[in-house]
């Protein structure tokens, strides 16, 4: 066992340092919630991905370097350390990327992948209904066969980045008369500013327009952008959601980033000793995702499947990600009582934090993916 | 223990091939030896079987982890050591095991070394420790009985009596004072490191043992008709333990690797605390079962507890870390 870095590896992590340290803003963008926000972070993609930096586990000829899982958590590292700004193509870096490099054909891969790595096309998902969130195959809007492709109708909601985003992937009902509810489904990419499309932003807790509904009226879908086979796509959006999204959806670098953030937070405060355990625990939490993911990611790399694995990451980061911003809250709460100003990165983390045991699959799913997959418990009704 | 041929490359972040087969062959001779009469009879302070068991384990290779080659050893091998030291405390072996191993680390000086460190890296005598009016573990077991105070490592010449411990197994004794001067200036942040990092692994090994009995006993026992390991309240506690165990598994071997002190600190904390937690779990989903000194389960819990404090209290340990964060 070994944790140390090659030199190659080594020099590869400076390489990107020297290159952050040279173009990261010196003043935080806007809010990535924003129209002005969401502009200003699409520029900042364009600006990483003329670099190569946007998405340097890639292959090279989709705009990344195809510098492997372990590099990318490297470059994770310093661009969090950095304190470059979030990612706001994440959703389709993370969920749809993954699945087309998996399931796509290689005209869809090359159609939809560069411009994603360069922040022209931002993806939106579309996947929870108003009836349909942790029971997911409950889904009901449908595609309905035309000429030379699909027509969706029915309404999806909670989509993240929707408000301001170009595109959005997901799930649609192609054939309505399957037994089980989670046949019959396919995984589709459509445009939101297609005909028929009407995007409802939503105000998020601090009233953001973070994620929108989307009401769809007979939205034309060419074939070639059905995602594998009609019918197979909750196979699809799963085999992906449990593989290599479990270990890219979250780094465990924005995490090292922020522990050593409220460090200096509570060192800065005169190291309070009633958040001192609060603090270390951070320390801890961040080193431990770190080495779970290093070791997680080499054995990925090694041929063998995670699967239901990334559930107990997903349970750990949203959890941790929570207890980290409150202590900074609580830290901020005195002697200047700024603990609740809604303006500080810490309070905007915090929003943001919330909703990590919510999406991506409630927590109490995946506990239940841990208990049943992983522990081998006996299934059984969700009571 | 030989070195993997050259076919095989070294893994990063993880486990070799060989290590994890030394974990198996010892998973399988410790589950063979029937551990939990050993341990009750320990208990006791009736020790053929658990000095039996001690020898095997030292067979094996164990102790001779943590001792140089010079002085009969195979060490220093933190990361081998670390993985041993889970499958003992999966089984809940009795005895001053990780004050053995700590006891190696602090007498390592030439004259010292070469008149202990054989006899405790074959298994011949197995030591305990403590600071000077600390209980050490063990030390009506322990024919090495060392004491740090003031002036230094000292062979303590007996112990007081018997006090119990939550954990029946770890028979409490003050080492009396005086007696001769072993090492001057002993390395205590050495001899610290590895205790932590041997209790982590141990009590790493306590908490897998934990989940896997209560994720056996839910399955079995049934109530309104179905396990009750089918309630979604059930599994969810079951799954947190899972977590708080595989999160903290990383953070031992790492700390193995590195043997800095905030890593074992913090490997310590979390195995400790994960371990405790998983224990609460076990006791509460077992019902009132649990709850005796008679049903096996028993031998975990209370180790469980025990380890928390060891040679490192959560608190002690979160002050390392952050001390030690730059």
């Amino acid at each position: 066992m070994d944790l140390d870095r090659s030199p190659a590896d080594e020099a590869f992590r400076a390489e990107a340092r020297a290159w952050l340290r040279a173009r990261v803003p010196s003043e935080p963008l806007p809010s990535l919630e924003t129209a002005e926000g969401f502009a200003a972070h699409r520029a900042w993609e364009a600006e990483l991905a003329a670099a190569g930096w946007s998405v340097v586990n890639w292959p090279r000829r989709y705009g990344g370097q195809d510098c492997g899982l372990l590099r990318w958590l490297l470059f994770e590292e310093e661009y969090y350390a950095a304190g470059a700004p979030g990612r706001v193509g994440q959703n389709g870096v993370s969920l749809l990327a993954p699945t087309l490099l998996d399931h796509g054909t290689e005209e869809q891969r090359a159609r939809v992948l560069p411009p994603m790595a360069t922040g022209e096309v931002v993806w939106a998902q579309a996947w929870s209904e108003p009836e349909a969130g942790s029971d997911l195959a409950a889904l009901r809007a449908r595609a309905v066969r035309g000429d030379g492709g699909w027509l969706l109708s029915g309404q999806k909601t909670w989509s993240s980045r929707a408000a301001f985003a170009d595109r959005a992937f997901g799930l649609f009902r192609t054939d309505p008369d399957t037994p089980k509810p989670h046949q019959g489904l396919t995984y589709l990419m459509f445009d939101l500013r297609a005909p028929g499309v009407t995007v409802r932003p939503i105000g998020r807790l601090d009233g953001k327009p973070a994620f929108a509904e989307l009401f769809l009226d007979e939205v034309f879908v060419p074939d070639e952008d059905v995602i594998g086979e009609p019918g197979q796509g909750w196979r699809i959006a799963m085999s992906t959601a449990a593989n290599e999204r479990g270990l890219t959806l979250r780094s465990p670098g924005r995490f090292l980033a922020s522990a050593d953030r409220l460090h200096a937070l509570w060192v800065e405060r005169g190291c309070p000793e009633a958040a001192a355990a609060q603090v270390a625990d951070a320390l801890i939490g961040a080193r431990a995702y770190q080495l779970f993911t290093q070791a997680a990611a080499a054995r990925f790399l090694a041929g063998e499947r995670l699967g239901p694995e990334s559930s107990l990451n997903k349970v750990f980061w949203s959890e941790y990600d929570i207890a980290l911003h409150e202590t900074a809250l609580d830290l901020l709460g005195a002697p200047e009582a700024q603990g609740e100003a809604a303006d500080t990165d810490w309070s905007q983390g915090y929003v943001f934090a919330l909703a990590g045991p919510i999406y991506a699959g409630t927590n109490e799913i995946q506990r239940d993916i841990v208990a049943e997959q992983l522990l081998g418990l006996p299934r059984g009704r969700r009571r | 223990m030989t070195s993997p041929g050259p076919a095989a490359p070294p893994p990063r972040f993880l486990l070799d091939a060989e290590q994890r087969a030394f974990a198996r062959s010892l998973d399988a001779m410790l589950g063979a030896a029937g551990t939990p009469a050993v341990i009750r009879d320990w208990s006791r302070g009736e020790r053929a079987g658990g000095l039996a068991l001690w020898s095997r384990i030292a067979e094996a290779g164990v102790f001779a982890l943590a001792v140089p080659e010079a002085y009969e050893g195979l060490g220093p091998r933190p990361v081998d050591l670390a993985v041993a030291f889970v499958e003992l405390g999966r089984h809940a072996v009795p005895g001053p095991l990780v004050e053995t191993v700590a006891a190696a680390a602090l007498l390592l000086e030439p004259g010292p070394a070469e008149r202990f460190l054989p006899a405790l890296a074959t298994g011949r005598s197995m030591a305990t420790l403590a600071a000077a009016g600390s209980y050490a573990v063990d030390g009506d077991a322990a024919e090495l009985r060392l004491a740090v105070d003031a002036d230094g490592l000292r062979l303590a010449p007996g112990h007081g009596p018997v006090r119990p411990s939550l954990d029946p197994a770890r028979r409490l004794t003050r080492l009396l004072p005086g007696g001769e001067l072993l090492v001057p200036d002993p390395p205590v942040d050495r001899g610290l490191r590895w205790a932590r990092l041997a209790t982590a692994a141990q009590a790493l090994g306590v908490g897998l043992a934990l989940l896997e009995r209560t994720v056996a006993y839910v399955g079995r026992r049934v109530q309104f008709g179905v396990p009750v390991g089918s309630f979604q309240a059930v599994k969810h506690r079951l799954a947190d333990a899972r977590i708080a165990l595989e999160f903290a598994r990383p953070l031992v071997l790492g700390a193995a690797v590195t043997m800095s002190a905030v890593d074992v600190a913090a490997a310590k904390v979390s195995a400790c605390e994960a371990a405790y937690a998983t224990a609460r779990t076990a006791l509460h989903l077992h019902g009132a079962i649990g709850y005796t000194a008679e049903y096996d389960l028993s031998l975990w819990l209370t180790k469980a507890r025990a380890l928390r404090t060891a040679w490192g209290t959560p608190q002690e340990c979160r002050a390392e870390v952050l001390r030690g964060h730059a």
